[in-house]
């Protein structure tokens, strides 16, 4: 029998891309399908997905899940874990348009959802660990169900097939959003299921990754410590838990992050200028078993900003872009040249360089 | 009645190459070796002879070679030579079986059952001569709180850690057990190579103060040597709780090896056999354990980490966790082959667990509790080669101790005799005119030797597996495979079977 992803590791070769509108101002996700498709060679039909910002603005103090489904009986089982934890503000399938060219979709439903406030005050938790939790013992505990996107104001659309078809198939093109991120996939072997495609998301973070990190097990095996619970085994997984560890729990900020993840080699540590080396020295020590090693390029969305950051030998392609309000980020410089073909400005970031687009005044 | 024992090994001499210079008399201090007036020409009393190889390695024209006995006893497969001679060996004497380093039966060996990945085509490998390679790491506590200062800087709230160029350390031998020269051999390469050296129970010689930043002190259960001075002259302390050679048990230097200098640096009386006791007689349980971390913390200021050396035994993994807890900073494991300078046979060939099965036993615990992070795991006995290092770490050790193979580099040939003080090598003895054959100049050089030739082998595989940091490669588990396994010890170890696919 065909095993599942999370069955097994996947590795996979990947393009990935994304926009924001440093403004605020919306867009549909149809300039996201155009530039992908450009892309049409770096995926083998066998995952693609897409995250947009928000876009549930009437919603915008709900947590939106979108669940998969491969049984009725796993549906029901897991909307009576939902009523025991959350109140349901609003539930319905996600409207999808049929396409030859993307089958065996399972069972995708959207909930609007407010923890119970007696249940999170009896937890003694914040409100979004509480969330956090139930959402991986529902992906950890609850077989043929999964809860693939999860925060406020945003939403993560996925599923086996082109990225282009995807994006159609979920009609995105009705969507208005202030950033999103897109990723198409290569897996080597097929992933039996959407579950295993990207992004992948946690509350309002989401990730799209192209690489295969060669410390997966030295990085998942720390943080399993933490009640993470990598049940897809993919490296964009473990990276997402990465970054909500340290992001949530720890309080880093994400050029820190950037620090421990993609941290600089010790011989350019040293060679830095006493405040920053004193700092990213610290950060090495207190957490190098999440140093990622091995290729990969990430674009991280967050409400209100994305991040990319590249391995520190720059081992996978990655370029930024910006024209007016607007920021990209791409695999390939072929697919901003899509959607935006005259740039104020175009660079390659350096291997473990993040590159931070936000919201203006999000820090403010 | 004394009953005559059969030599195991025969001196054979090449009487044509023979020129009768008589080095080979010269060199051992067993008295194997004889000239003959009479004929001219050199006898051997193969009696004598402990095969340490130093009249075959001296001989000028090659002369000289050890061969084993080919006279035997009726053969059983349940009564080996060596288990009826023993049998004799008592008889006549009444005594305990005593042996040195490591044990030497042929149990599993698991690190050569484990095999490691490498990069093809979904990720690079990664090449060391032309990308930067990092073997660096630091040891101790990672439990830091995220503290800031007014300006939002992180404030450094880690606890003492040690810093190693390599992950490999000199462990435990003790002035006593072995030489002067040895010592500063090294004391001398832990200085060069960035790394440390640990004096074992037998205090710290005043001339190697100065190595002090690359000493690790050890406290066992005799206190041998234990001031104030001492604890503060250290890179970091080690309580030894066992040894791995010889769980359950104390030690014990015979007095011929007490010399004067010996006899100061421990502070006890020369000559006179030193017996340190089983158990630390103010560490009957767990809780008492952390009351001995507290007080060195507190009489070094808190500014050196403690490790706690235990030998690795049945119930491991919970007492590890039971270490975690104690405010200890670094565990090390030393695993039932790690190498003694006397040990009761029956101990050393029969008790503890190896070092590869409590290793990742005690690392999935600690993380299956969620305190990995409250120690470091450095472990030995014995770990023989840059493979076993790289092996080591994949299954979840931040470090190794070795001493066997650092004893090879300086000349040792394994003949397993420490324990008689004769160390015609000049390592296990304290007899001057043999301590003199060890020069700490050129012993000490091929200690750095040893580790960067190792550390040259790391890098080669941790670069074909992809990996570009130790940090990277620390419990990574799914970088091994295992190979003519039950699936028992699969499980245990926490690694697939070759073949089986990520």
């Amino acid at each position: 029998m065909l095993q599942r992803e999370g069955e097994f590791r996947n590795p996979s070769g990947c393009a990935v891309t994304g926009v924001i509108d440093r403004s605020g101002k919306k867009m549909t996700g149809e300039s996201m399908i155009e530039a992908i498709s450009v892309m049409h060679d770096r995926s083998n039909g066998l995952g693609g997905g897409f995250a947009g910002y928000g876009i549930y603005p009437h919603y915008k103090d709900f947590y939106a899940f979108h669940l998969f489904y491969e049984t009725t009986k796993a549906q029901e089982e897991t909307e009576a874990f939902l009523k025991r934890h959350f109140e349901i503000v609003y539930s319905s399938e996600i409207q999808t348009r049929k396409l030859p060219s993307v089958k065996n979709e399972p069972g995708i439903f959207r909930y609007f959802l407010a923890p119970l406030p007696r249940k999170l005050a009896n937890s003694h938790l914040d409100e979004r660990e509480y969330v956090a939790r139930c959402v991986i013992r529902i992906n950890a505990e609850m077989k043929d169900a999964y809860v693939f996107s999860s925060g406020k104001n945003m939403g993560i659309f996925k599923g086996v097939g082109y990225p282009e078809d995807i994006g159609r198939f979920y009609r995105l093109e009705e969507y208005e959003g202030y950033a999103w991120t897109c990723h198409g996939r290569y897996p080597t072997n097929t992933p039996g299921w959407w579950g295993g495609a990207h992004p992948f998301g946690l509350l309002d973070l989401s990730v799209v990754h192209n690489g295969e990190i060669s410390s997966y097990d030295a990085n998942r095996r720390y943080m399993e410590m933490f009640g993470y619970r990598c049940t897809l085994q993919t490296d964009t997984e473990v990276i997402t838990y990465i970054v909500d560890y340290l992001l949530r729990k720890k309080g880093l900020t994400l050029q820190e992050i950037a620090h421990v993840i993609a941290a600089s080699f010790w011989s350019t540590i040293a060679n830095k200028e006493e405040s920053a080396r004193e700092q990213e020295t610290l950060l090495r020590r207190m957490f190098p078993s999440l140093l990622i090693t091995g290729p990969f390029s990430i674009i991280l969305g967050y409400e209100g900003g994305l991040m990319a950051l590249g391995d520190r030998l720059k081992l996978r392609s990655m370029v930024c872009a910006e024209k007016g309000d607007k920021a990209y980020i791409s695999s390939e410089e072929s697919a901003i040249r899509k959607i935006e073909p005259s740039l104020d400005r175009i660079f390659a970031p350096a291997g473990g360089e993040p590159v931070i687009y936000e919201l203006y005044g999000r820090r403010d | 009645m004394e009953l005559y024992i059969r030599p195991d090994y025969e001196v054979v001499r090449n009487t044509d190459k023979c020129i009768a210079c008589r080095v080979c008399e010269r060199q051992c201090a067993n008295g194997v070796h004889e000239y003959d007036p009479a004929t001219g020409k050199m006898r051997a009393d193969d009696s004598k002879c402990v095969n340490c190889h130093r009249c075959v390695s001296l001989c000028p024209t090659h002369a000289l070679k050890i061969v084993k006995t080919d006279d035997t006893y009726r053969e059983n497969a349940n009564w080996g030579v060596q288990t009826i001679n023993e049998v004799y060996r008592q008889a006549n004497t009444g005594g305990v079986l005593l042996s040195s380093m490591g044990n030497p039966k042929p149990y599993p060996v698991f690190w050569d059952k484990l095999l490691l990945n490498a990069s093809q085509v979904t990720n690079p490998p990664i090449d060391p001569l032309r990308e930067p390679m990092e073997t660096q790491l630091w040891l101790g506590k990672r439990t830091a709180k995220i503290e800031r200062d007014e300006k939002g800087r992180l404030k450094d709230t880690l606890p003492p850690q040690l810093k190693l160029s390599v992950p490999i350390l000199f462990s435990a031998m003790s002035y006593g057990s072995i030489s002067y020269n040895a010592h500063e051999s090294l004391a001398r390469a832990a200085e060069e190579l960035g790394i440390y050296y640990n004096t074992g129970e037998g205090g710290l010689h005043r001339d190697f103060y100065r190595y002090g930043k690359n000493t690790i002190v050890q406290v066992a259960s005799g206190r041998f040597g234990v001031h104030k001075e001492y604890l503060e002259a250290a890179a970091a302390i080690e309580i030894k709780m066992g040894q791995g050679a010889k769980p359950g048990i104390g030690g014990h230097l015979p007095g011929a090896k007490i010399s004067e200098d010996v006899s100061e640096t421990r502070m006890i009386p020369q000559g006179v056999d030193a017996i340190s006791p089983a158990p630390h007689h103010d560490i009957y349980s767990i809780e008492d354990l952390k009351q001995l971390v507290d007080s060195l913390k507190e009489a070094t200021e808190h500014k050196k980490p403690i490790i706690v050396k235990i030998a690795a035994v049945h119930n491991a993994a919970a007492i590890a966790s039971g270490i975690a807890r104690s405010g200890a900073d670094i565990i090390a494991i030393d695993g039932y082959r790690g190498g003694t300078g006397a040990a009761p046979t029956r101990i050393r060939d029969n008790v503890g667990i190896p070092i590869e099965m409590a290793l990742a036993q005690i690392d999935e615990r600690l993380r299956s509790e969620g305190i990995r992070d409250e120690v470091s795991i450095v472990v030995g006995g014995s770990i023989r080669s840059s493979a076993d290092v790289v092996k080591a770490i994949a299954l979840g050790a931040d470090a190794c101790y070795i001493g066997t193979a650092a004893l090879l580099a300086l000349g040792c040939h394994l003949c397993r005799s420490c324990h008689t003080g004769k160390c015609n090598w000049g390592i296990a003895t304290q007899q001057p005119d043999l301590v003199k054959r060890l020069n700490p100049n050129y012993g000490y050089k091929r200690l750095v030797n040893l580790v960067t030739a190792w550390k040259h082998e790391i890098e080669e595989i941790m670069g074909g597996m992809g990996i570009n940091s130790l940090e990277a490669l620390r419990g990574n588990r799914l970088m091994l495979r295992g190979i003519g396994l039950t699936d028992t010890e699969l499980r245990l170890l926490g690694v697939r079977y070759a073949g089986e696919s990520l």
